[in-house]
């Protein structure tokens, strides 16, 4: 074993990374468990590049072919079932686990300098973690998936100026067919994992270098006052153990919770009713539906297109908007602002449930 | 020319070669993923079935080139065609013959029988087809044409 390591060690310096890893310490208080999200959110992901890749080997993409090659999956191939629940499963809570880890880092304020590119990038890794599920939902061709991708295109269409050409590299046509089930699915398997793979080394660098930031009242401890733990193997190991619990979860809900097929996608027939997004689209989807036809003189399609695309806007800049963090004071207007934001999506996914 | 200047110059005609030979690697690709136009389906008309696919109150969906089109038959027993998309994202139509209306079940959008909006989110009314007799055969026409 440990000639195997000196081998490798005299080739790759491996010794260089355990020190570079060791160097790195994790602050302890009462926000430590914060720092597992990020955590469980790679680990998820890993969970859908093995489980989508097993996929691939078997499914077929085509409007003829791919609702039949996903029955196949789960009603012929051995295990086919859990993979298939498995990807599904986490494919929605790696979205609720970004979504978490978003929301503690926004509160622990550790987008202010030096981390505004972390904030910046995984902003980005969010938004390709939605298109991800926005794609990978049409996958198996079924009522569902084909309803809610003719709306969910549509609004894309609803933009100004660009919309008309987004909904048509969209949809690879003006309508949803196969062709746009063939694009959904290069998209979902091979650029958005690549673009992803490259961001999320990038995110994974910068917190590596510059270590874990603790929230402004901490920063103001002296140093030498504060508890911490060496990143390897201390927090590492605690990492194994949570995503083993995760894992462990995933099956029992992939066991006891399976996600229904449905009937497979028909151009012919009316939409049923329930047609819904997936639950993290489900609140701006409420707020469509709540919108009048018409805001004074605009469609209220783009009102609402135009107050998502300038939340999200600004949302994504608020390491450069929110002037006070950088000089370690919480600024009441962001802290306001973030909990206006995640009771909004609560209040209105609960509604667009109800309803 | 001095030296000062010659380095400006070459430098950006440096600059100037990176950036359109980058350009010409993007705009190829860029342009592959837009879809080329699909020739528009040049049908005016189509025969939806026969006066016995269609009893009183019931309605049926048909293709008219790329269009879809709810063909529906009152209670009363007159016919009716209008386009299936609803005018607010996208879904298809049912018609609900209980109340003689039309139904998007995506937003609970209404339309009335006339394919009028009339009550949920849908911003416009539903566009119109013309639906003749030939002996006992349903015939759709494009309204322009007709
Ligand atoms: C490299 C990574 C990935 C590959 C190769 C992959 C591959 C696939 C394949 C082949 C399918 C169709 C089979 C099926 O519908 O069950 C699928 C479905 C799906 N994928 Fe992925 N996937 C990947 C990552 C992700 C990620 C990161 C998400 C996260 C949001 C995701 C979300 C989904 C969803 C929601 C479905 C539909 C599941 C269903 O209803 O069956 N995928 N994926
Ligand atoms: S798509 Fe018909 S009501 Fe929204």
């Amino acid at each position: 074993m440990s000639n195997i390591y000196q081998w490798i060690n005299e080739r790759l310096e491996l010794d260089d990374a355990i020190k570079f890893a060791k160097k790195k310490r994790v602050p302890v208080f009462y926000g430590t468990v914060w720092y597992y999200l990020g955590g469980v959110s790679l680990f998820l992901f890993a969970i859908q590049l093995v489980t989508g890749i097993l996929l691939v080997l078997y499914y077929q993409p085509g409007a003829e072919t791919a609702f039949e090659s996903v029955k196949f999956i789960v009603s012929k191939v051995e295990f086919g079932w859990l993979i298939r629940e498995i990807h599904s499963w986490s494919a929605n809570l790696f979205i609720l686990f970004v979504f978490f880890h978003m929301f503690t880092v926004f509160f622990a304020k550790a987008y202010r300098k030096p981390r505004e590119m972390t904030w910046i990038t995984g902003m980005l890794l969010l938004v390709l973690g939605l298109a991800f599920g926005f794609s990978g939902y049409l996958l198996p061709w079924n009522e569902l998936a084909y309803f809610a991708t003719k709306v969910g295109s549509d609004i894309a269409g609803a933009i100004p100026w660009v919309g008309e050409f987004m909904l048509r590299v969209l949809r690879a046509g003006d309508e949803v067919t196969g062709a746009t089930l063939t694009r959904f699915y290069g998209i979902h398997i091979a650029i958005l994992p690549g673009i992803f793979t490259i961001l999320l080394v990038m995110h994974l660098m910068m917190v590596q270098f510059q270590g874990m930031s603790v929230p402004p009242e901490i920063e103001k401890i002296p140093e030498k006052d504060r508890k911490t733990i060496p990143f390897f193997p201390d927090f590492v190991l605690r990492d194994f153990m949570i995503w083993l619990i995760v894992l462990n979860v995933i099956a029992l809900l992939a066991v006891f919770f399976p996600w229904e097929l449905g009937q497979k996608a028909d151009a012919l027939a009316p939409a049923p009713a329930g047609i819904r997004p997936e639950w993290y689209f489900m609140f701006m989807f409420q707020t469509l539906k709540m919108i009048p036809a018409h805001v004074l003189f605009l469609e209220g399609e783009l009102v609402g297109v135009m107050f998502f695309a300038i939340g999200g806007l600004i949302w994504f800049f608020v390491p450069f908007l929110d002037k006070k963090a950088h000089v370690g004071i919480r600024s009441r207007f962001w802290t306001w602002f973030g909990i206006f934001l995640v009771v909004y999506i609560i209040v209105l996914t609960i509604w667009g449930y109800l309803v | 020319m001095t030296k000062q200047s010659r380095r400006t110059f070459l430098d950006w005609l440096l600059r100037g070669g990176l950036t359109a030979w980058f350009a010409s690697i993007i705009y190829p690709v860029f342009k592959y993923m837009i879809p080329p136009d699909a020739p528009e389906l040049n049908i005016s008309q189509i025969e939806a079935g026969t006066l016995s696919d269609f009893p009183k109150g019931s309605s049926k969906i048909i293709r008219m080139g790329r269009t879809p089109v709810i063909v529906l038959r009152k209670k009363k027993g007159d016919f009716k065609a209008l386009e299936a998309t609803c005018t607010h994202l996208d879904c298809t139509v049912q018609f609900k013959t209980d109340t003689e209306q039309i139904w998007c079940a995506c937003h609970n959008g209404f339309y009335d029988v006339e394919g009028r909006n009339i009550s949920g989110p849908p911003p416009r009314p539903l566009g119109q087809f013309n639906v003749t007799l030939k002996d006992d055969k349903v015939i759709i026409t494009k309204k322009d044409l007709a």
